[in-house]
């Protein structure tokens, strides 16, 4: 059994900055910290082990995202160091943190409304335009770019975005 | 990793997550062979994007499985070394996409099952699969308001559209009696919580199909004659078919990877 020393804790704030500091593939403004994607960092020794959660069951970036961790960690002196899916809690957009929706927005992606529920899914969704800002908007397609993102219009300013779905 | 056929011991919890795995995989791939086809662009990304909701499903039930299973398989060798009777899925999932109409109408059935399912089994004493169930269930929403959507655009669109939408809820029927049926082995995981009664569902099941069905101005079957074999390992000719393909490469180059 390892005690938890100051050094330990200090260690494992360090990995926890580097494994924080990967972004998702696809939309490279977001960090897998502001996307919620990481749950655990867990100091053995100097022994590092990352959890880390799936969005969607099915999300291709999920094995490219667990890849680049390991090479940032190995980067930062951290040798061998594993990473660990786990499925429960389910993820939900409901985590992604607030700086993490202002750089989604700044982007051109609309985020997801906050407190996602079933209710949510199928209430009338009001999604304001990233380019505007305007509500005048209209879905196109429920299924967009990738797994976690929907297409839709803004009828002000007639462009296009894509809006990160509720889930 | 040969190329030859593993064998699986089908313990009661093995088999049902087989039989999950199965049915997502079988879907998912069938839903990938719109990829570059389907009507719309939109429609393109959509399929696509299921597709791939529900292979990922797959692939963590079948992680599962071979996990309990304790042995020296995985998701990949039961995805590509298993043979045509010794999948577990719906015959309802491997049925060939037809046109249009023929591949929404199986996934409405399927999804209107699969989120009443998902959202039950998160209830479940195992913890995996109420892990499983958590995420599905929310991807399975989508499908099926994709799906539903697409039910009463075709229905209550032009006369070829209806005729078709029609014709393909006559032909694939019969294949959702199968998703609601129970044997033995899975009593007893119904028994101890870990499963759900899938016969329990079906009210409710019917309600949505019924409801959907109605204002896309199309009728449902009166006959209740259903087919069932798939979750036995009885299948229809198409499986082996769809295994051929999705299986090829490790058939061909056993334990290639990229």
């Amino acid at each position: 059994m390892v005690t938890m020393t100051d050094d330990d804790a200090a260690l494992r704030q360090r990995a926890w900055e580097v494994a924080a500091s990967v972004v998702d593939p696809e939309i490279p403004v977001l960090s897998i910290a502001d996307l919620g994607v990481l749950r655990d960092v867990v100091l053995d020794g100097d022994h590092v082990e990352v959890a880390i959660t799936p969005t969607y069951s099915g999300c291709p970036a999920m094995n490219m995202i667990a890849l680049e961790i390991e090479v940032a960690l190995e980067r930062a002196g951290f040798h061998h160091p594993k990473v660990r899916t786990v499925l429960s809690p389910a993820w939900t957009t409901d985590w992604m943190t607030e700086d993490g929706r202002r750089k989604l927005r700044a982007y051109g992606i609309a985020p997801p409304q906050a407190a996602s529920s079933r209710r949510a899914l199928f209430g009338a969704q009001a999604v304001a335009c990233p380019q505007c800002g305007s509500d005048k908007t209209e879905l196109l397609s429920e299924f967009g770019s990738t797994s976690c993102k929907a297409l839709w219009r803004c009828k002000a300013c007639r462009e296009p975005f894509d809006y990160f779905k509720c889930h | 990793m040969s190329c030859a056929n593993i064998q699986v011991s089908e313990t009661p919890l093995v088999l049902y997550a087989l039989r999950r795995a199965d049915d997502a995989l079988i879907l998912g791939h069938r839903l990938s062979e719109w990829c570059g086809h389907a009507p719309m662009l939109e429609e393109d990304m959509a399929l696509s994007n299921i597709a791939l909701d529900l292979i990922g499903q797959a692939r963590e039930l079948y992680t599962f499985a071979a996990k309990v299973e304790g042995r020296d398989n995985d998701e990949d060798k039961l995805a590509y070394l298993r043979d045509v009777r010794q999948y577990r899925n719906l015959l309802l999932v491997e049925q060939p996409n037809g046109d249009f109409a023929q591949t929404l109408v199986r996934q409405f059935f399927y999804s209107a099952f699969a989120d009443l399912y998902w959202r039950a089994m998160m209830n479940s004493r195992d913890a995996t699969l109420a892990a499983i169930a958590a995420k599905s269930e929310k991807e399975s929403a989508y499908h099926l308001r994709h799906a539903s959507e697409w039910i009463i655009r075709l229905g209550d669109g032009t006369e070829e559209s209806h005729r078709r939408a029609q014709g393909a809820i006559d032909h694939l029927w019969a294949f959702t009696g199968e998703m609601f049926a129970a044997d033995d082995s899975e009593c007893a995981l119904i028994d101890a919580g870990i499963a759900v009664d899938p016969g329990s569902l079906r009210g409710r099941w019917l309600t949505t199909i019924t409801d959907v069905t109605r204002e896309a101005t199309l009728a449902l079957p009166r006959n209740d004659w259903m087919q069932q074999g798939g979750r036995s390992g009885r299948h229809s000719e198409h499986l082996g078919q769809l295994l051929s393909e999705l299986q090829s490469m490790q058939r061909t180059f056993p334990g290639l990877t990229w």
